[in-house]
């Protein structure tokens, strides 16, 4: 355990160095891991590309043995696969033959018709070629490669393919090797061409098969350029007799010499095929891959809360990527050559290597505090996952460890490569993905600088700042309500079918990604059906330029430096192998025969052909190549000259119909360019006809985008009529709802900011930063009460404050000017929500001493009530008014001991202050239940006054605190207070007041609200300190709250506790956060849900105290939280409302909010919430997110932020501008949406 | 405060006809889900069934097949259905043996994770069907110890393993069965062979559908735990 501990602490301290150096020096590491991973994947270049292409190897005629079956010797020089006999040996004799000289008497059928005769006596004397020696007599029939019948799907073709017999085709199929067949067709032409598939060719035709040379060669055509018709004559022989042969070619030449034909012989050239992919194997292969592609997408799809997701998603896909490279190069470099077939295994070790690993490290550093250094926040990140990212990898090595012992070569291999790609993969994820995260980091903070005050980020909390950071008005932003969903799942939206399904169809595009897709798999079949001979000309490329290829290495050997013990054989070739090509170009231009030129393009004719020729043409007779190879010789050359005699003796009577106007006699100069002119014009077609079907696609596209897509991207706010204050919240859809406009009750009276805000439905109690308390009546928004802070304004630092001596009731018309002009200052003063929750508050208050100087005990006059309801500080909005959602039997007149003096003053207005001390406290904490206001003070003095509708008055005060008060519960008839210094006192407030005049409050119809007291002035009340608990925490106290009997403190130490409210006993300690408590949720169903300064929202079952779930949801502090049945709202200081599955902790979706209005929601039922905005509030359903409406305030609060929003029970909101408060009634709203 | 009263009133009228209204909703809904889930797995069954059994053929295909898609239906027409509808059935099953037991399934319920599930099982298949086992000793330890590392990776929950192997027992037996009665058979010769491999492909089959099962069964978990909470 201690090894273990220690090897831990090891781990962990050498990840957090490692994580400041990477974020230290990003850019030198990363050019590092740049290198590195160029270095690695260099042995890579080596690999022979990958594909089914054939494989080539030359060899000499002269000493061509047949291979043996086991490799011997010499691995380097012969390819593993050429071993044993090849299935076949391609003999072709290559025919040229032309009617020479040209007369003008001829029909273009001319030219091809009796060239074409000839194969017919070619053919006879092939097959009766006999060759006797000692050693017996042979012929063809002997030696050639027998085959059977054709596959059944290919009876088309019986007619024309050899069956039972020789493997020997010819262009003489097409007429069964008859020549009276052939003299008696009319139109030769089209029985070539009837067997040419329509559309789409596929890999090799029938007219290639039987001529034997690429179908643009053959010259016949009726506008052929140069009149030459060119075929060929193809064996495959089974054994290879040199002798025949030998008398075969000498034969054939002799009897047909080729005048300038200088082709070379020597060279026999192995073709080997590798494996075909057919359509049945791809598709396991493409099911991988999109498994593979799908398991990326939903994984990156996690990352979260950076600045560039898709950067950091690519970043990841990098990665792996490279580190598969790097692991496929490192083993190509210590000799390890793969055999797998890499395109089948690479998903699974994708899959093995995983970007797990990638991910856990994003989320760890982006939830470490943020607050802190990028620097410390990615060591800080690195060390907490260190652990669990090494155990994991040395799991997964232990696991392809065994793999590796279960002795199947295939699986050791695939083990090997998962091993060193998952080191590679390690290093690559420490170096290169931790410095990329670092960057995005930074780049996230510098924008956050840009959007928030700096002072917020690492303020020091005890030290005392200007005034409370002005912020700058917010500027305008595009929308500044975007809400992103997560999963279209819970997207049900209240739309016409219609609509829905072009929604759906904009939402994913489908239309386009559909087309996107056919043109990418139309491409390929292009590719891959080779219909331009581009596959193959790129084969050939790649086969002549490649050094390893095969065909390579013969001809390069043949070059002008020879080592002088070469056999003699060699030696004799070379001198006339070399000048050959320029000189049979010479002699074809001036001696020869016009037409008939011999070039060494021709020596291997076979190489223009589709390079599925010679499998396709195999598998008719089902003989596969696959992984076997065949053996092609060197071809016999034949030139025939016809005279124009003879093609005029063989042309059919219905040639000169067809015949078409006779061309011009070409020049003999255009005679060398015919076929590049030809090839060049096909190129320019297919360009053309590219180009054409892309411009065509893209209007397509265009006209589907137009008709499908209905968002209008970047063009908020100018196009919709309906916009007419600026920018107006929209949803996903560009979906503008309807937009209402009410006119508010104003409450104007406050001088100065609003701070605390409580209530109960009825009654609606204020207090703003000068101290004063407000009591409104919630239906009609009256001003029922003031109660008036008295004595001294010092001038305050913007200097805008003015002595006045208090203030009665009556006097607020007249201040109703000065108290706008002022509210304004002090709303410059700082939004309470900005504020950091405790530290932060002796340093807002410590700072205005001439503020609270204003704040008085003595209170004119006292608010209503009925329920409780809370509102401290810095909690503010919809948590309020679950507080005196409580069921508890009203508070019980007990006459337990005689009252104590109250403290009873009325209306001191001119009077005298109480004590000194008193001039200085603000209240910074406000609670109403009943018709009592409890005000907590920042002096320490818990003051419960009693209301009635005429007067405000102060019924009881204890000052027996010494620290101040920082937050206040009022649950039943006892007040918990929690104070600076962390110790949290319980009071009792007991009313002694006569028998049978207790009166009830509130509705009879609505069970949850329970019937509040109501006091009457006539009643003694006294508030009894009953405990205190010194230590309650360590560290200021920030949140209160009380429900269900129990009372839950959140302090700056990072615990919440929870005490029993009866007895006041501690009943369990909270941990969990790692930074204060900012915001607490508990409500009568015993959800208690806190927030802290690290963003993160934990969810506890008060009953055991334990843990239920814990997120990070936000940057910066938690704001606010509400609970509902289903969810979790919650609000930070990143302007976010976030909405959390309550039973999953898995982030719904979330709403960014304007600036400054981050914390003002509330939520009016469990399916509506209410969010303020610049002027205006929105409703939002919160089970789809869907922006319902939206409600602006008037003209009078255009353009400032709500700061506060509290929902009361009478489907009023009341939010706070400032210092003025706007009630709204939005019933008709509400009916709507319900 | 008589207008209050209403007005309370009213809402309260209005939320009960409402609740009422969406728990029948919500029932309907619980069926639609069931059906659509359903639907899915048969589908995802199907698709699966077709792929791997295209794996196995081409252990002993030709390479030229005639057509390619021919081969996607040379086994009996009525396979890719009963393992669709076996599909299906598990993936239904485990949810609901889930809730039964208790809380739903915790462990890794991520999509990324169910996609690196299947991509193991197929890989398993793709191992079984293409890399040559010395012997079927062999072939079936591998499997084996692949298709435990499966759960042990994925599931690791006691009722996903013991339902893993009763219905990989069951469906070995039913296969066996067939054979016998010559339903069906075998394209390899060697019997042994298939029968060794044959569970474990089962047990890894059973605890991929479980997995998908149980990721779909969590949406609508969530999406009906929050109709019944409107109430």
């Amino acid at each position: 355990m201690t090894v273990r501990e220690k090897l831990r602490q090891k781990i962990s301290a050498g990840f957090y160095w490692h994580g400041l150096l990477c974020a230290s020096y990003p850019v030198p590491i990363i050019l590092f891991t740049a290198v590195c991973i160029l270095t690695c994947c260099y042995p890579l270049l080596k690999l022979p590309l990958p594909g089914t292409g054939p494989v080539e190897f030359t060899t000499g005629v002269r000493d061509y043995m047949v291979p043996p079956q086991e490799p011997s010797g010499d691995p380097g020089e012969r390819p593993d696969w050429y071993r044993g006999p090849p299935v076949a040996y391609i003999q072709q004799v290559l025919v040229k033959a032309a009617v020479s000289p040209w007369d003008n008497r001829l029909v273009p059928v001319d030219a091809f018709r009796s060239p074409l005769g000839r194969v017919f006596s070619l053919l006879d004397e092939i097959r009766n070629h006999v060759h006797s020696d000692s050693s017996g007599v042979r012929s063809l029939e002997a030696l050639c490669l027998q085959v059977t019948d054709l596959l059944p799907g290919l009876r088309r073709m019986q007619a024309l393919l050899p069956e039972h017999g020789c493997l020997l085709v010819s262009p003489g199929n097409y007429w069964q090797n008859q020549r009276e067949l052939f003299d008696s067709d009319p139109d030769l032409l089209r029985t070539v061409q009837q067997y040419e598939p329509k559309g789409l060719h596929t890999s090799a035709t029938l007219k290639d098969l039987l001529f034997g040379v690429h179908g643009k060669q053959t010259g016949v055509s009726l506008n052929s350029r140069n009149r030459v018709v060119t075929y060929t004559i193809t064996m495959a022989l089974r054994h290879y007799d040199v002798r025949f042969l030998g008398s075969l070619r000498s034969r054939l030449k002799q009897l047909h010499p080729s005048a300038n034909c200088s082709l070379r012989e020597e060279h026999m050239v192995h073709v080997h095929f590798k494996e075909e992919i057919g359509v049945a194997e791809l598709i396991p292969l493409v099911t991988t891959y999109i498994i593979l592609f799908a398991y990326i997408y939903f994984s990156t799809r996690k990352i979260d809360m950076v600045k560039s997701k898709w950067g950091l998603a690519l970043a990841a896909v990098v990665t792996v990527l490279s580190s598969l490279l790097m692991s496929v190069g490192l083993c190509t470099l210590f000799g390890l050559t793969p055999t797998l077939n890499g395109g089948e295994i690479f998903p699974y070790l994708v899959v093995v290597i995983g970007l797990e690993n990638v991910l856990v490290l994003t989320k760890s550093v982006v939830s470490t505090p943020v607050d802190l250094e990028v620097k410390l926040r990615i060591a800080q990140g690195l060390s907490n996952e260190s652990w669990s990212i090494m155990k994991n990898m040395a799991t997964e090595l232990c696991i392809i460890l065994i793999g590796y012992f279960t002795l199947v070569p295939a699986i050791q291999e695939f083990c090997l490569f998962a091993v060193v790609g998952l080191v590679s993969d390690f290093f690559l994820q420490m170096l290169f993905f931790t410095t990329v995260l670092s960057i995005d980091i930074r780049r996230m903070e510098l924008a956050d600088l840009n959007r928030r005050l700096p002072a917020e980020a690492g303020m020091p909390p005890a030290k005392p700042g200007p005034l409370r950071p002005r912020e700058t008005p917010p500027p305008p932003r595009p929308s500044p309500h975007t809400i992103t969903l997560q999963t279209p799942a819970f997207r049900n939206l209240r739309l016409p079918k219609r609509l829905r399904v072009v929604y759906f169809l904009a939402r994913t595009r489908l239309a386009q990604r559909i087309i996107m897709a056919g043109t990418v798999i139309w491409i390929g079949i292009l590719l891959y059906t080779d219909p331009a001979g581009l596959r193959t000309y790129l084969a050939a490329q790649v086969s002549e330029q490649s050094p390893l290829g095969g065909a390579g290495l013969p001809h390069l050997a043949v070059a002008p430096v020879f080592p002088g013990g070469d056999p003699t054989g060699t030696l004799n070739v070379l001198p006339q192998a070399d000048p050959t090509p320029a000189l049979s170009e010479n002699l074809s231009q001036g001696h020869a025969p016009p037409g008939i030129s011999w070039g060494p393009e021709d020596e291997e004719g076979w190489r223009r052909l589709s390079y599925r020729h010679w499998p396709s043409f195999f598998s008719y007779y089902n003989i596969t190549l696959a992984k076997r190879y065949i053996s092609i010789l060197p071809v016999i050359p034949v030139t025939f000259h016809v005279t124009p005699r003879e093609a005029l003796e063989t042309r059919h009577p219905q040639d000169t119909r067809h015949a078409p106007p006779l061309q011009t006699d070409p020049s003999p100069n255009a005679l060398p360019h015919g076929a590049p002119v030809q090839t060049d014009l096909t190129l320019y077609k297919v360009a053309a006809l590219g180009l054409a079907a892309g411009v065509l696609l893209v209007l397509l596209l265009f006209c589907l985008y137009r008709l499908l897509c209905p968002r209008n991207y970047g063009q908020n706010g100018v196009q919709h009529g309906r916009r007419r204050r600026g920018d107006l919240p929209c949803d996903d859809y560009g979906y503008s709802p309807p937009v209402s406009e009410i006119s508010p009750l104003l409450l104007r009276g406050h001088n100065m900011d609003i701070e605390c805000l409580a209530s109960d439905g009825m009654l609606l109690a204020s207090c703003c930063l000068a101290g004063q308390i407000r009591v409104w009546d919630a239906q009609t928004g009256d001003c029922l009460t003031v109660i008036p802070n008295h004595g001294l304004r010092r001038c305050s630092s913007s200097g805008g404050w003015e002595h006045r001596d208090g203030w009665d009731a009556g006097a607020v018309t007249d201040l109703e000017t000065l108290g706008g002009a002022e509210g304004q200052d002090a709303g410059g003063a700082g939004y309470p929500v900005r504020r950091r929750a405790a530290p932060s508050r002796p340093t807002l208050f410590g700072d205005q001493p001439d503020l609270t100087a204003l704040i008085d005990t003595s209170f004119g006059q006292q608010p209503p009530s009925q329920a409780p309801s809370a509102s401290s500080g810095f909690d503010f909005g919809g948590l309020v008014e679950r507080a005196y959602l409580e069921h508890e039997p009203s508070v019980s007149p007990v006459f337990s001991a005689p009252p104590p003096q109250p403290v009873q003053r009325r209306r001191s207005l001119g009077d005298q202050p109480m004590a000194p001390t008193d001039w200085d406290s603000a209240v910074w904490a406000l609670e109403l239940r009943g018709n009592l206001i409890a005000a907590g003070r920042s002096s320490g003095k818990l003051e419960v006054c009693l209301w009635d509708a005429v007067e405000g008055s102060l019924r009881c005060s204890n000052e027996d605190g010494v620290s101040g008060i920082t937050a206040l519960a009022f649950l039943n008839n006892r007040i918990v207070a929690a104070r600076l210094n962390g110790s949290l006192d319980f009071f009792t407030v007991d009313i002694n007041k006569p028998l049978g005049l207790l009166q009830y409050r509130g509705g009879p119809g609505r069970g949850s609200m329970p019937p509040s007291p109501c006091y009457s002035s006539d009643d003694v009340i006294s508030c009894q300190l009953t405990r205190s608990v010194q230590c309650a925490h360590q560290k200021p106290i920030t949140v209160l709250r009380a429900a269900a009997g129990r009372v839950v403190t959140g302090s700056q130490d990072h615990t919440v506790r929870v005490y029993r409210l009866e007895d006041s006993c501690c009943l369990f300690t909270l941990q969990g956060h790692s930074g204060g408590i900012t915001a607490i949720y508990i409500d009568q169903t015993m959800v208690l849900a806190s927030g802290g300064q690290d963003g993160a929202i934990c969810l506890w079952d008060v009953l055991t105290g334990s843990r239920v779930s814990h997120v990070y949801g936000h940057r910066g502090d938690v704001t606010s939280l509400v609970c509902t049945t289903s969810c979790v709202i919650s609000s930070g200081l990143d302007d976010l409302i976030c909405i959390w599955d309550r039973s999953t902790g898995i982030k719904l979706y979330s709403i960014q909010q304007v600036l400054g209005c981050g914390a003002s929601f509330g939520v009016i039922s469990d399916s509506l919430l209410v969010t303020g905005g610049q002027g205006c509030v929105s409703f939002w359903d919160l089970n789809f997110g869907d922006l319902l409406q939206t409600v602006y305030l008037g003209a009078s609060s255009e353009g400032q932020g709500v700061r506060q929003l509290v929902v009361l029970d009478n489907a009023a909101i009341v939010c706070d501008f400032g210092s003025e408060l706007s009630l709204v009634y939005v019933p008709s709203v509400l009916e709507k949406l319900d | 405060m008589p207008t209050c009263t209403a007005k309370e009133e009213q809402v309260l009228w209005k939320s009960s006809v409402h609740s009422r209204g969406s728990y029948n909703a919500a029932i309907a809904d619980q069926t639609a889900n069931l059906a659509i889930r359903g639907l899915l797995l048969f589908l995802i069954g199907v698709f699966l069934a077709l792929v791997l059994n295209l794996l196995q053929v081409q252990r002993n295909v030709t390479l030229f097949p005639p057509d390619g898609f021919a081969s996607i239906f040379s086994s009996a027409w009525w396979v890719p259905p009963c393992c669709g509808t076996a599909s299906a059935v598990i993936g239904l099953l485990y949810p609901c043996i889930d809730r039964l037991l208790g809380e739903p399934h915790k462990f890794k319920r991520e999509w990324s994770s169910v996609m690196r599930c299947v991509a193991v099982f197929v890989g398993i298949n793709h191992a079984s069907a293409k890399v040559d086992f010395a012997n079927n000793v062999q072939l079936s330890l591998t499997l084996a110890a692949l298709s435990i590392g499966l759960w042990w990776t994925f599931d690791r929950s006691c009722s996903g393993l013991g339902l893993g192997f009763a219905i990989a027992f069951l469906a070995t037996l039913t296969t066996q069965l067939l054979v016998y009665n010559g339903l069906f058979q075998y394209t390899s010769p060697d019997f042994l062979y298939v029968r060794s491999w044959l569970p474990c492909i089962f047990f890894a089959g059973v605890i991929t559908m479980g997995s998908i099962g149980r990721q779909l069964a969590m949406y609508e978990y969530k999406v009906v735990q929050e109709k019944t909470h409107q109430d």
